[in-house]
This record gives C-alpha cells, structure tokens and sequence, in this order.
C-alpha cells in the first residue's frame, strides 16, 4: 500500500546524510514499519514459487474480501493498543453488529429499515458498547483487560440469546453489497486518480505551509519516494483488481478507513492525547490532557470499528449464526496490529501497521489453502509470527530506552 | 517569618500567609508563609518530608491548601487546579520531568496545549517554528534535532525541554523541582545557566534543591522548611552552607514561625 517510511519518528536535522539518519534510527530502535513489508514480499515471493494458482489477480481480491472484517478490527485494535490497554470485547461485539444489522433488515419484518441506516444502526449500537466498557476502564479504574473479557463473555450471550433460530439471512442488498460489490473498470481508475490526486495535493500543501513558517523540510528523498511510490501502488491495486472483477467495495473501506484513522491519529489534538497518554499518562495528565476522557473515545473507536467489521464479516456470508465473532477473529484482530508493528507497551505504532499485519495473516492463511495445507499449520505459522513481532518489540523498546542513556 | 520583616525593593509575585495542609492526621504544612519576586531565584530547601512538594503541590493546584491565603501578583487567589495555576502564568518542571519519551520535542514542548484550527487540525510547522525560536532564546544548542523523540536525550537535554516548555507559555513563575537530580557535573551546569538565565529574563523562579552547591550558585533568596513549618528566609550573599545546613536538619529555634525575629534579612 505504502512505501512505508517511518513518519512518527523523523530523523535529526537535514544537514545530516540520508545514510547516517538510517543508521541513526536503527540504533535508537526506529524501525518503522519496514520488518513487516520485508516480511510480506518474503512470504509472497514463498508462496509464489511454491503454488500455481497464488500469483494471480483473482486471489489477490480473494485475499483483500478474506481480510477486510479483520482489517477494520484491527484499525481499532491500533488505537486501544496505542493508550497501552487492550480490548478483548471486539470480536463479540462485531458479531453484535452483525446481529443489530440483520434484525433491522429482517425481510418481512415489520420493523425492517433501509440497508444504510441498519448499518449506522449497528456501528452506533457497538459505539455505545465502547462508551459503557471504556467509562469502567476510564472513571472507576478496573483494568481493561477484565473488563473486556466480561464483554468479551456478556455479548456473546447476547448474540447466542438474539438468535433463536440459529441463524439470520441478510437479504437487504446495500448491506450484502458491503462484501460483494465491485466497482466498474472505470470507476477503479477514477478512484486511483482521486487517491494520487489527494496524497500529492496534501504533500504540496505541507511543503507550502513548512516553507511559509521557515521551517526546514526534513527528508526530502523520502518525500518524493513516498510520492511516487504511493501513486505507483494505487494503479498497480486497481489494475491487479481489473483483471479479474474489479475493485471490490472492502479495499475502497480499507483505503477510506487507513485514511481517516491515520488523519486522526497523526494530524489532529486528540491523536496527539492518544500517543501522549500511551507515552506517559501521568505526564499527559499533568499537560491538562483529559485522559479519562481519550480513553473513553479510543474504546468507542475499537469497538465500532469492530462494528464496521462485524458488518463486512456478516455481509460476505449474507448471514449471521450463532458463530459470529468467534473462531479466530479476536486473535487475528489483535495480532494483525501487533504483527504490523504497534506496540503493547503503549504509545509507539501507525494505523497502516494494522493494514500491513491484516496482510500477512491473510496472505499466510490463504497461500497455506492453496497449498492444502490443514488449519492446524495455518496456526501454527500465523502465532510463530505473531512470537517473532512481540520479541522485536520488546527488544527494540530496550534499545530506544538505552539510547537516551 | 512575614514581609514586614524584609524591606523588598519590588512587591512579591506569588506570596502565602499562613497555608496549612494536612492529609488526615499528618499535618504535612502548618502556617508557612513564602515569597518569591519577580527576576530572582529563590531556592526553597529542607529534609525530606519537610513540606517542600507539598507547598509546590499547594501552589500548582494539585493539592488545594486547608488554610491561609495565596496572593499573586498582589491579588488574593484561589487555586483549586492545574488549570487556575497555569492560568496565572504559574509553570512546574517536575522531578520526573513529566515527557512523554515517545514524543518528539516539538510535541513535549505543546503537549495539551497544541496549536490546531477549527478542524483541531494541528498546526505543526507554526509549533515547529516556536520551539526553535524558545531553545534558541533560552541558548539551548545542544538539542541536535527538536524533531527526534524525547527517549534519545540525554538526561540534561531532557530537563531543557522541560524548562523551555515552561518558559514558553508567557509564565511568570517558573517552579523548578529537583532539576539537577539525576544529571552529571556538565549538565548541571547546563541546566543551572539556564535558571539564572530565567531569572535574568525576569520570570521569578522557585528551585527546590537538596544540593546546597546548586542553590549557592544561583539562588538570590533560601526559603528553609523543616518538619511542615517554616525555619526561616537567608540571603545568599550573608549566610554560609553550614548556616543553611544547621536550620534544615536542627532548625534554628530564634527563628520559629510566630516568633519575632533578631535579625531580619537585608533586602537585596
């Protein structure tokens, strides 16, 4: 998706060489999100040479409608992770998005609402979830991952006590359409052409405004690798996606999403708070931070975005049974931003770090498939990985802390 | 100890009459009064336990005092939270410095304060300017990048930070707590030219210290607590460190709160 230059943490003043400041972020443990792209070619280039029908355009959309449920997830997850909490509730409450989403679209039911609003319905629904768990964590001060683990507990009794008959069929198109659609040959370009057009749009405009303060413009190679690399990747998607049906309606979410959530976290206040209260909650507290209340939006975040996701997952079965948000959907969630790169500890990562970790799990799971190979490897590779990131982590946190010494 | 026994040239910027403060039994301040003007040093010292966060927590706002009255600037004031204090231009450098190590200088220096728009858009090339402007007129070179995260500074590094963004909100009372604890003999020094560089900007500013050599070097007026109360007020250019030593640890019992004073401090 991205080149993957570590923005959050810049390298010292432009008078130093490009080659130093690499060496001088390595040392101080700045890494960016460069472990896991090198991951992902390294496990494509695997699957690749080992599996026919892996390379292709169909699978390539195959693999981005297999992720786009766990993908939303995880762009929650990124926020909860970056406060230094946890939230075990999501894959549950999704599933209560899913439920909120089919009984309000229930055909022939006398209370049966266009497709869009049961879907805000839904979002708004896991949203109140979010505001009930996160005042608990936030006011009253009981850890989150107790209080998680009960909503992780309490709403799948809810989802199994909403659904009598076992399952319920979404016949409601908009919904179904989350997961299935896909967009004109020529709808894709015009989307890839507005992408490039906004990204070099806002790059001008940063450069514009650094140079009316007077402020020196900090790496101006990675500056332009990062433009032609993003506008390079952005056609390349869509014309992989033209091959076979088109780009789907997921990775226009996922790209809407990325953005968005990288917006807020990186260019607003309240991104700020979060990395703060993550970094030092006493520090952000003594700043005049209202921590209690960023907690509280940041779990309103993780879980209506795991009520977006709930809605992918249950439009791409046009149903939801008493399954819905178990199985592996909490672990993928959570490992895909830890795998990405954001970290436990609180207060270092990006929201792409989900999207990229997204990728490796569901690439690893799908070329796995097409190497019938049994679920059983599948876990066992997927949590190997996810060992491999939280070491990484842990080490590149010691060395960051040894380099202020 | 009251102000009609010094004869200052200027009004006091922050005075308390009289602050107690007691957290159930423990009566951590009884009737201290304290003074600091603006453009001078003043250390205030004594052991541990003697009251000195506590009075600092009083007059910041994270504690509110039980009793006695806190002017600023010769007005009575109330200061029941973080906000009132740094409302009247009241800043606190903590010991524990109080940075968020994941966050570059620029953030540290606007963290809860960030310059944003309508959109809270943040304004980051405007913050960007203004920190470099602040270290360069507090004449902190050493910083080689104010855009690498807090974590990699040195400890001396990292308590210019956190002065600078004190002096950078328009304050007029800097409070300085601990500020050369933790740091080796050059940042020390560092750290200490930048005070007097404070004072000498005419911001008052309070240093609470355990080291005597730190406080002989800049502070213009010490402030000695003991046991909750005040021992008494020294000029730094009539008393000696033993002076100072011997009311930390003994107290010196002519000069207990309430009691009128033989010798009263020459104005400076």
């Amino acid at each position: 998706m991205t080149t993957g230059a570590d923005t959050s943490t810049p390298g010292p003043a432009s008078d130093e060489g490009f080659v130093q400041r690499i060496r001088a972020n390595i040392s101080a443990g700045n890494l960016g999100s460069w472990p896991v792209v090198i991951g992902l070619i390294i496990i494509v280039l695997f699957f690749s040479l080992k599996a026919d029908n892996f390379f292709t355009p169909g699978n390539f959309t195959n693999i981005l409608t297999q992720m786009a449920g766990v993908t939303m997830l995880a762009y929650g997850v990124v926020f909860v992770l970056l406060i230094g909490e946890i939230d075990l509730s999501i894959s549950y409450v999704s599933g209560i998005a899913g439920v909120v989403v089919a009984q309000l679209t229930l055909a022939g039911s006398s209370h049966a609402i266009p497709g869009i609003l049961a879907i805000a319905a839904a979002i708004g629904v896991c949203a109140l979830i979010g505001l009930f768990q996160g005042s608990i964590v936030a006011l009253i001060g009981v850890p989150a991952f107790v209080v998680t683990l009960a909503g992780f507990q309490i709403w799948q009794g809810v989802i199994q006590k909403s659904i009598p008959q076992g399952v319920l069929s979404i016949q409601d198109n908009t919904v179904n359409n989350v997961a299935n659609y896909f967009f004109s040959e020529k709808a894709g370009w015009a989307m890839a052409i507005v992408v490039s057009a906004v990204y070099v749009a806002s790059t001008v405009a940063g450069i514009v405004s650094r140079r009316r303060h007077g402020v020196a413009i900090r790496n101006p190679v990675m500056v332009v690798l990062k433009l032609v690399g993003i506008v390079g990747a952005s056609f390349i998607v869509v014309a992989i996606c033209n091959k076979d049906r088109g780009v789907p309606f997921v990775l226009l979410l996922i790209v809407a999403m990325l953005l968005l959530w990288t917006f807020v976290a990186k260019r607003t206040t309240f991104g700020r708070h979060v990395y703060a209260v993550g970094g030092n909650a006493e520090a952000a507290r003594r700043s005049g931070i209202n921590v209690p209340r960023v907690r509280i939006i940041v779990f309103m975040i993780s879980s209506g975005m795991a009520g977006l996701g709930g809605v992918v997952l249950a439009a791409r079965l046009s149903s939801v049974d008493l399954n819905a948000g178990g199985g592996t959907l909490l672990i993928d969630a959570i490992a895909a931003a830890v795998i990405g790169g954001v970290s436990l500890f609180g207060g270092r990562g990006e929201v792409r770090d989900a999207l990229f970790g997204s990728l490796v799990i569901a690439t690893i799971a799908n070329g796995l498939n097409t190497l019938n190979l049994t679920q059983g490897t599948i876990y066992i590779v997927t949590g190997s990985i996810l060992l491999l990131a939280v070491t990484l982590d842990t080490i590149l946190r010691r060395r960051q802390k040894k380099a202020g010494r | 100890m009251t102000t009609d026994t010094t004869t200052p040239t200027t009004e006091p910027l922050l005075e308390l009459r009289g602050v107690s403060k007691n957290f159930g039994s423990v009566q951590a301040l009884t009737d201290v009064d304290f003074e600091v003007r603006a453009g001078e040093v003043m250390a205030l010292v004594g052991d541990n336990g003697a009251g000195k966060s506590t009075l600092i927590k009083c007059v910041s706002g994270i504690h509110v005092a039980d009793g006695g009255e806190i002017f600023f600037d010769g007005e009575l004031v109330t200061i029941s939270s973080p906000k009132d204090s740094a409302a009247l231009g009241i800043e606190v450098v903590y010991q524990d410095l109080a940075l968020c190590d994941n966050l570059d200088v620029v953030q540290n220096m606007y963290l809860g304060r960030e310059a944003h728009d309508v959109f809270q858009r943040l304004k980051e090339p405007e913050m960007e300017r203004r920190t470099a402007e602040t270290m360069k007129g507090l004449s902190v070179t050493t910083i080689r990048s104010i855009r690498q995260p807090v974590a990699t500074l040195s400890g001396g590094q990292r308590q210019s930070v956190a002065v600078a963004r004190a002096v950078m909100w328009n304050s007029r009372l800097v409070i300085l707590d601990e500020p050369t604890a933790a740091l080796g003999v050059a940042q020390t020094e560092q750290v200490l030219a930048l005070v007097a560089r404070l004072a000498e900007q005419g911001l008052a500013v309070v240093l609470i210290s355990h080291n005597l050599h730190d406080i002989f070097a800049v502070a213009d007026r010490i402030t000695v607590l003991r046991l909750g109360r005040n021992i008494t007020i020294y000029n730094r250019r009539e008393t000696t460190q033993q002076e100072v030593v011997g009311a930390i640890t003994a107290g010196v019992l002519t000069k207990v709160s309430g009691i009128e004073m033989t010798a009263p401090e020459e104005a400076l």
